[in-house]
């Protein structure tokens, strides 16, 4: 009789040991696609309710950052900024994908041993945890880019037709920051030291990355290994996409894609193999 | 697998890595360190298997307790059932949508609304959000949160935070329910509340798996038990007979000796206990259970062998944490008067529906007569009672409350208006 009330969708579920190359289950997280909602929006409201400016941090962080590094480097602006366009813009629009890139690989990283009484207690795709960081950071991204936009304005900066690219680099920027994230997320669980060297490892990154400077300024040579870092793909496209300037090389472009292909693929594999394991071990 | 089964689980096992200092997890540095040291030299590793050779089977809306000790395996397995974890070897089958409660309140965050939460903590659980809405008045309800359900978490007394969380797990409706240990915590009437849902539950033909100390809830609500013992399932079959092999503690050795055991104060050595056991039903067993007829039988002799001219005994049981006395049983008072004993025998002192709540004791013994003392063992022995059902209500006092159990009768009588005021003030 149970048997009969037993709902249709009700398969079976097999716990085996773990497998070292199951397939990705991309099924089984859209199943929690729910859960995935509820976390992402647990994220928007803990970080707007706990902070005291709220929504106005995101938008005064890029501002205060670009008015003190107009401030440091205003003599400069002219030479760093390549191709006419005002330093504070220019400084701007590199900084709004960087610092959603910055907060969305910090954030995922710890995302896991954050929330390690879930994983111990409760089963769920693992990967939400990360994926629901890097999601809620899209609001902040999206905030970020009026306040960008406002300043080209303020500037009288003429906006190019390309601009309807610029989520297409954005994109670009949002799976390579997911994919290093979530590699450092699982790593994370099993090496607690490897969380503390991501905030420098960003730091580092700033430097490598065209934010403050522009990419035609480095060495064409150098440009290529620089590339490997998508994030200049990325800055380079938003900035061609919006002003015309900095036209990226379709190669360095390729290179940028690739190699955020590759951390995406090598991230996926590497947290899959160690997902089955993070209860043990968190 | 077989259609009536609702679960399957064949040869599992789960094996853990011993000797990390931490939890499990290491740090990058010194792992690379250690490797570099022991290069080339095989790695020791110690190893310990948490499970080992589990198999056993549970049809469609059947209700089966887990019980054992603590480090028997319960957790472990209450993980693989549930996905959490992965076994090492074997495997499990859960055909139907499992709903698996560890704890109640799992995700709740502080800064989120009550209802914030129990959205969040539906999704946790696997409720879908529709599912949930559906349900949202009778949580809130059965929670009796009432107004404050807009308001951060944060700011709720720990028992509004707990009945909350409770109320969520309560109103998951799962085709497989597997509960651990949860009914742990919380109030008295609370927990009482959740089991009478559970049990309507498994009432209304869902498989519940049920993992606990609590044997009294185990007796209730399970119509099979399965014990285990180092990792290992030691008993199975109808509940009331896994009940009585888990508190009869099959392996263990049931007589202390007390001979060699240091002696209280001066005594005249007319009388010598040797053991000390417990029995229930005529047999030994290791542990006492709460509102079970049980005996405590001690062992003596006589230096000569000759017969004993005269002797009163006492025992009294502390608890073990505390050392607060708890019962002082002594023969005379009782108008048991022993003036001619045989020179070696056995005392044993009955003890009806035993009275101690769930917990840890222990007993001192002694024997004295017209101001002599013949005999005394300080801590004779250590014991644990295991919580049972003392009212016949299928509750089981809660081990926080150390005292003695009485029975006693409640009742309510007054005027309508009475009444009123009375759930007024109750309610503010």
């Amino acid at each position: 009789m149970a048997t009969a009330e037993r709902s249709s969708a009700s398969a079976e579920v097999v716990v085996a040991p773990p497998t070292g190359w199951g397939a990705l289950d991309l099924r089984e997280l859209w199943a929690h696609r729910e859960l995935l909602y509820f976390l992402t929006k647990r994220e928007l409201q803990v970080r707007y309710a706990q902070s005291f400016f709220g929504v106005a941090w995101v938008v005064l962080q890029p501002l205060v950052l670009a008015f003190i590094l107009a401030l440091f480097l205003g003599h400069f602006a002219h030479t760093l900024s390549g191709q006419g366009v005002p330093a504070a813009v220019f400084a701007v629009s590199g900084l709004v994908p960087w610092l959603f890139t910055a907060a969305a690989v910090t954030n995922a990283a710890n995302s896991l041993v954050q929330d390690a009484p879930l994983i111990s207690k409760v089963y769920f795709p693992r990967l939400a945890l990360p994926l629901s960081k890097a999601l809620s950071l899209l609001i902040d991204l999206a905030i970020a880019l009026v306040v960008l936009l406002v300043i080209t304005f303020v500037y009288g900066v003429g906006i190019q037709s390309t601009f309807f690219l610029v989520p297409v680099f954005l994109l670009l920027g949002i799976v390579s920051a997911f994919a290093v994230g979530t590699w450092f997320a699982a790593i994370n669980v099993k090496y607690r030291d490897v969380g503390q060297v991501v905030p420098m490892l960003v730091q580092i990154l700033f430097f490598l990355t065209p934010i403050l400077y522009s990419s035609t300024i480095v060495p064409e040579k150098w440009q290529y290994i620089l590339a490997l870092n998508p994030m200049v793909a990325v800055i380079d496209g938003v900035r061609w996409s919006l002003y015309g300037i900095d036209f990226p090389h379709p190669g360095i472009i390729l290179v940028s894609v690739g190699s955020a292909l590759a951390l995406l693929v090598g991230s996926l594999i590497y947290f899959h193999r160690t997902e089955q394991y993070f209860a043990d071990v968190v | 697998m077989r259609g009536d089964l609702a679960i399957e689980v064949t040869d599992l096992g789960k094996r853990f890595e011993l000797g990390a200092n931490r939890g499990g997890y290491k740090l990058l540095t010194e792992t690379l360190a250690e490797r570099f040291r022991t290069l080339g030299r095989p790695r020791e590793t110690g190893e310990f298997w948490a499970l080992r050779d589990i198999n056993f089977e549970v049809r469609d809306g059947e209700t089966v307790g887990i019980i054992g000790h603590n480090g028997a395996g319960k957790s472990t397995l209450f993980k693989i059932l549930a996905k959490i974890t992965r076994p090492t070897v074997g495997e499990a089958r859960l055909r139907g949508r499992v709903g698996a409660l560890l704890e109640v309140g799992t995700g709740f965050h502080p800064e989120l609304t009550g209802r914030d939460n129990v959205f969040l903590n539906g999704a946790i659980l696997n409720m879908s959000r529709a599912e949930i809405s559906r349900k949202f008045e009778e949580i809130v309800e059965f929670a009796d949160i009432g107004p404050f359900i807009d308001t951060p978490v944060k700011r709720y007394s720990s028992g509004m935070q707990l009945r909350l969380a409770f109320s969520v797990a309560a109103h998951l409706e799962p085709e497989i329910l597997i509960v651990d240990e949860v009914l742990a915590v919380g109030d008295l009437a609370f927990q009482q509340k959740c089991l009478r849902r559970m049990e309507s539950a498994s009432r209304e033909g869902r498989t519940v798996l049920f993992i606990s100390h609590n044997l009294a809830s185990v007796r209730t609500l399970c119509d099979r038990a399965i014990m285990l013992a180092d990792g290992r399932i030691a008993a199975e079959g109808a509940t009331h007979e896994v009940i009585d092999a888990y508190v009869g503690g099959i392996e263990s050795e049931q007589h202390l000796s007390l001979r060699e055991r240091e002696r209280r104060g001066k005594t005249s050595g007319r009388l010598r206990f040797t053991d000390i056991w417990f029995e229930r039903n005529g047999k030994p067993v290791d542990s006492l259970v709460t509102g079970e007829d049980q005996d405590i039988v001690l062992s003596y002799e006589s230096p000569d062998g000759l017969p004993v001219r005269g002797a009163n005994f006492g025992m009294t049981i502390a608890t073990s944490s505390e050392g607060v006395p708890m019962l002082n049983l002594y023969s005379e008072t009782t108008g048991a008067l022993f003036e001619r004993l045989p020179g070696s025998g056995h005392v044993r002192c009955h003890l009806p529906r035993l009275p101690l709540p769930a917990g840890q004791y222990f007993l001192n013994v002694w024997s004295d007569y017209e101001g002599e003392q013949l005999d005394a063992v300080m801590a004779a022995v250590d014991f644990t009672v295991a919580g049972g059902d003392f009212y016949g209500s299928g509750r089981e006092p809660t081990p926080d409350h150390r005292t003695v159990l009485v029975d006693h009768a409640w009742s309510i009588t007054g005027s309508a208006a009475e009444e009123l005021a009375q759930s007024s003030s109750s309610s503010a």
